[in-house]
């Protein structure tokens, strides 16, 4: 039995956890005080590049309410770089250079924000105030600040052991590009770049550490994704078994990839706490936030496309720079899906891509939301629509000619994605997606040749793009289950939470399996203690991986409960079903007995069992996929274009998608909602701007513009459901994917909106700020200056 | 994030406050609002020896109808208050037009007109609006030595209050009191509209408009004022001047708002150059101008 069946499983049930969130009574680390706490600030870095000459922290040392000031002469052993989180698949000719950042600095300065030294004060406001009074001797050196100059020869080296920036390089290819393009009929050549961002978490990180003496145990309160493996760190660099260290990822405020690394305050502030004897606390600002925590995107692609006439593609070729930022712990996840997921859905039978990595003066990149996938779909949707218009085709015509046919599948894209497995989609509805989205808009009936302009002088525009998001990879999670004799489930998984319902969503799989309501199981998740065997919340791979093992833990629960029923009522396990928390005779329904008393007899105080039986109504289950399996959809959003100001407002967005599956529709809905505002920001809004000595300008939620709930429209699902091929459950993940393809399509809709205004005009570079805009429509020699809406003497 | 010690003071009248701030061998500065001072005291870009807190002097957050048909607003008058107060819609409809514009409704709820404007940041709604409206502020100190008197007492025009970015005629001694509005005249229209990033931001520029027509349909009074449109707020007079005597015409608006373009002195910073800034300065000046004159021909 692949899944029990139920009605849990697709039902828009209540979050379990929302009574607690809304009321302000969840647990988040920055609720935990323990009594006797200290509080730490780190020195860190103005500078984004120098060397280290001196650092006096006496006066420091010596302000009233402080008990230590480390540096890194204070670290002894642990005074060593971090680790390579993931390493780089096995590809033929790959170059990459491994550096990972020490805790604290000891000489040398590669981003703004490293640390220098932490205090450990009474109080944040006395650490604070101790921080000022640490005097920092900096050789400043020459910033790495352009991606575009990285790499060249006479770049200053960020890394003295390596002859150049270069962190890494790869290339894949299938087929023959060069004799595809030399039989095209149309070619185009494009730079497109797509810019820095940060995670935008609402809570920044967090660390809580108590060390207790007495029973020589560490409890730690981490803001982490991934509390297993940080809790493995951390146990073997402070010489502890990992049965001496306990990690407690509560609800956390957002997590959006960072929180899946790991960090150097995740180690000092423990080591601290055992150093000093007391609780140690840690609580990131926003302001540190943005160069302690790490950022992602920050790409510029040189692309082209070989077409036929027909619009049908021959091939495409990508040659990329990727900034890794000062260090690369997290290996070349971003690039490789960028270089995978430009395929999307679409037959390309010959592709050249190459990437090369540089190490800047900036800070480190690693996934987030979408991770490098946005960028390949922006690539490959512009280069569509770019030749849909050499062509004088429809942009939606151009896709319907090369998407991946539904009778295609399994389709193998012949290169090698992130989880070093072949690029291969298990199933997928591209074609359905596609039009889904295009009867949702009315593209069909959407004016082509209309008067673009509107009744309040702007311009309107339509955009629909395609994407693919690999999700789910392994290695694998796990799950144990445990119906307690008052009759309530346990469920715990290793998997953190940060909001993505799996107090809920995870419980209706228990639910179907075992016939009991999804508010009957309590999930516990990320707490070691509970169950200490697995990666992490990252990949979209939640519900895919950690959903199936909860599934397969949940169908061995069913089969004990069966057995011990059957036993009970003196009748075949066949003839028993399980439903509202008891197991009971099919057609007589009185005869049955409640899972809590079975869980009761299945743990007896007394009494012989038999031999090579567990005890109680419990089962662990692991489940690890073959390779990751591929969820897909459509974006199709109008936009509103004031072209005297060059505004851009979104009337209408709308997401077609397939995550196989739907465990929960509502949360699914809100993951989808989620990730779209996340890709709005992206293609509108954010944007770490680096001054010329590599500092950050804006590092503040005042000047880094996140979309609020103002500037994200309604947004309109479609939910299309083709079951994974890779997994019982038959899900596919879906945490990433409202965010991937917004910038594609935000571009060809302003592009769209603006046909008339500024024909030709192209949207290569993202975030396309009003001010870029500004810049394409003066360049534009049909923009005129004065053209402005015809409302603008209206009186309101 | 978190401000250096500091001395803190709350004030239960006006007079305690006066006297926290008459002793000018501390740095003090009032608390008001806090809207902008906090931020700044969290980020240490400001660090006063003392806080005197005037949350709690009923008398400052007054709002009263002048005999002469205007306003006069208490310092201490929240922005939530120029959004629902009638009397203010009513007398001053530019400060209710302007006000959704003033950041987001929770700092509305808390700032305050007299911080607003004693904070002097030509990038606020609320110093232009004012400035366009020929607001005066009361400002009121202690007597110093060899003075007599409870008060002492001054009104400046606006327009002579602003002196720099950040920085006004403000003693600092002394506490803006008041913000007195003269009225409006029959004939005159006026209208607010900024460009922001998002809702809420501060606006990549804005412009106030003021438009008197005399019976004649001609124009016998105009005033704009800019947000982000240079370092200091002001009004712009050459832009004012050219619709003075004219009937306001699309092409006497379109030039006025040329003029105030281009006597304008907008900053470049990561959110627009200068260039944008003074093209949506144009723009917004000409649809400003005219929603004003279309509402003055009505009033």
């Amino acid at each position: 039995m692949s899944r029990a069946g139920g009605t849990w499983v697709g039902a828009r049930v209540p979050r379990n956890e929302d009574a607690r969130l809304l009321t302000g009574r969840a647990q988040f680390v920055e609720d935990v005080e323990p009594p006797g706490a200290l509080h730490v600030a780190f020195v860190r870095s103005d500078l984004p590049a120098g060397r280290l000459r001196g650092l006096d922290v006496e006066g420091a040392r010596a302000h009233p309410g402080v008990h230590a000031v480390f540096t890194a002469a204070d670290l002894g052993p642990l005074l060593r770089p971090g680790a390579v989180l993931v390493p780089p698949p096995p590809l033929e000719g790959l170059v990459f250079h491994a550096r990972t950042a020490l805790p604290l600095v000891r000489d040398r300065i590669r981003h703004q924000g490293e640390a220098l030294a932490m205090i450990v004060a009474e109080s944040r406001y006395v650490a604070e105030d101790a921080a000022q009074l640490v005097e920092a001797d900096i050789e400043p050196f020459d910033p790495v600040v352009d991606l575009g100059r990285a790499l060249d020869d006479d770049a200053p080296r960020i890394h003295d052991d390596l002859p150049s920036n270069l962190a890494a390089y790869v290339r894949q290819a299938k087929g023959d590009y060069a004799a595809a393009r030399a039989r095209a009929d149309l070619v185009l050549e494009r730079r497109l770049s797509y810019d820095r961002g940060i995670g935008g978490a609402i809570e920044n990180r967090a660390v809580v550490a108590e060390w207790d003496a007495r029973a020589d145990r560490l409890e730690v309160w981490d803001t982490t994704q991934a509390p297993i493996p940080v809790r493995n760190v951390v146990a073997a660099a402070l010489g502890l078994s990992e049965s001496q260290v306990r990690f407690i990822a509560p609800f956390v405020g957002g997590g959006f990839g960072p929180k899946i690394m790991f960090y150097a305050e995740e180690i000092l502030v423990p080591w601290a706490s055992i150093q000093l004897g007391r609780p140690v606390k840690w609580v990131e600002d926003r302001y540190e936030n943005f160069f302690a925590t790490t950022q992602e995107r920050g790409q510029l692609h040189e692309a082209e496309i070989a077409v036929t006439r027909e619009g049908r593609i021959l091939g495409v070729r990508d040659i990329f720079i990727h900034d890794s930022g000062a260090y690369d712990p997290y290996g070349l996840t971003i690039p490789i899906n960028t270089q995978c997921t430009l395929l999307g859905p679409y037959r390309v039978p010959n592709y050249e891509s190459e990437f090369r990595v540089a190490f800047t003066n900036k800070p480190i990149v690693t996934p987030v939301r979408g991770a490098g996938r946005q960028h390949g779909v922006f690539v490959m949707e512009r280069l569509l629509d770019l030749a849909a218009r050499g062509l004088g085709l429809d942009p939606v015509e151009i896709r319907r000619r090369n998407v991946i046919g539904s009778d295609e599948f399994p389709y193998n894209h012949e290169i090698m994605y992130q989880d070093f497995a072949p690029l291969r989609y298990d199933s997928g509805s591209y074609e359905a997606t596609l039009e889904e989205a295009v009867r949702l808009v009315g593209h069909e009936t959407f004016p082509r040749e209309r008067d673009r302009v509107q009744a309040d002088g702007r311009a309107v525009g339509v955009g629909i793009v395609n994407y693919v998001e690999g999700t789910g990879i392994g290695p694998y999670e796990g799950a144990r289950i445990t119906v307690e004799p008052g009759g309530t489930v346990r469920l715990a998984t290793g998997v953190g939470t940060q909001g993505q319902g799996h107090f809920t969503s995870f419980a209706q799989i228990v639910a179907d399996a075992i016939g009991v309501e999804p508010s009957d199981v309590r999930v516990v998740t990320g707490d070691t203690s509970d169950f200490h065997w697995g990666t992490g919340t990252f990949a979209s791979r939640g519900a895919v991986v950690a959903g199936n093992a909860i599934n397969a833990a949940a169908l061995s629960v069913r089969e004990k409960i069966l057995r011990h029923a059957a036993e009970a009522l003196e009748v075949d396990p066949d003839d028993l079903e399980l439903a509202e928390g008891a197991a009971r005779v099919r057609g007589a329904p009185d005869l049955s007995v409640d899972l809590g008393a079975l869980a009761v007899s299945a743990n007896p105080l007394r009494g012989a069992v038999e031999p090579g039986t567990e005890p109680g109504l419990e089962a662990t289950s692991y489940f690890g996929p073959p390779y990751g399996t591929t969820a897909n959809g459509t974006h199709a959003l109008v936009v509103a274009v004031d072209p005297a100001t060059a505004m851009v407002e979104i009337l209408r967005y709308i997401v077609v998608h397939d995550c196989g599956t739907v465990i929960n529709p509502t949360i699914v809905e809100g993951q989808i909602h989620g990730g779209v505002a996340a890709g709005i920001g992206n293609a509108f809004y954010e944007e770490l701007v680096f001054d010329e000595f590599g500092g950050t300008s804006n590092a503040s939620f005042m000047d880094y513009l996140l979309p609020t709930s103002t500037d994200v429209p309604p947004i309109e699902t479609a939910h299309l459901e083709t079951p994974s091929t890779l997994n019982p459950l038959g899900t596919k993940g879906v945490g990433e994917g409202g965010a991937i393809p917004v910038a594609a399509a935000f571009a060809q809709a302003v592009e769209d909106a603006l046909a008339d205004i500024a024909p030709g005009l192209e949207i290569l570079d993202i975030p396309c700020s009003p001010g870029r805009l500004f810049e394409l429509l003066r360049a534009h020699p049909k923009w005129c200056a004065g053209s402005r809406p015809a409302s603008s003497g209206g009186a309101s | 994030m978190k401000p250096l010690p500091f001395d803190y003071v709350a004030a239960a009248d006006l007079d305690e406050a006066l006297e926290a701030l008459a002793d000018t061998s501390l740095e003090a500065r009032p608390l008001a609002g806090g809207q902008s001072l906090v931020p700044m005291l969290n980020f240490r870009l400001a660090a006063p020896e003392r806080l005197v807190d005037l949350n709690g002097i009923e008398e400052l957050s007054r709002v009263e109808e002048t005999e002469d048909g205007g306003l006069r607003l208490g310092a201490m008058t929240r922005h939530s208050a120029l959004e629902r107060d009638p009397r203010i819609a009513r007398r001053a409809p530019l400060l209710a037009e302007a006000s959704p514009f003033i950041a987001h409704p929770q700092i509305r709820s808390r700032g305050t007109v007299g911080g607003s404007v004693a904070h002097a940041d030509p990038a606020a709604e609320l110093p232009a609006v004012l400035l366009t409206l020929g607001a005066r502020v009361r400002l009121t100190r202690r007597p110093r030595d060899g003075e007599s008197g409870a008060r002492v007492e001054r009104t400046l025009d606006l327009g002579d209050f602003f002196l720099g970015p950040f920085f006004s005629a403000l003693e600092p001694d002394e506490l803006l009191t008041a913000i007195e509005v003269p009225p409006s005249a029959p004939g005159e229209g006026t209208a607010f509209d900024e460009v922001a990033r998002r809702q809420g931001d501060y606006a990549l520029a804005g412009v106030a408009a003021r438009v008197r027509l005399d019976p004649g349909g001609i124009c016998d009074e105009a005033a704009i004022s800019l947000v982000n449109g240079g370092s200091t707020p002001c009004l712009m007079k050459e832009a004012a001047e050219a619709l003075l005597g004219v009937e306001p015409t699309p092409e006497a608006i379109e030039a006025a708002a040329a003029a105030c373009a281009e006597t304008s002195e907008p900053a470049a910073d990561m959110h627009a150059t200068e260039a944008y800034r003074r093209h949506l300065i144009r723009v917004l000046a000409e649809r400003m101008l005219w929603r004003a004159a279309t509402r003055a021909r009505t009033n």
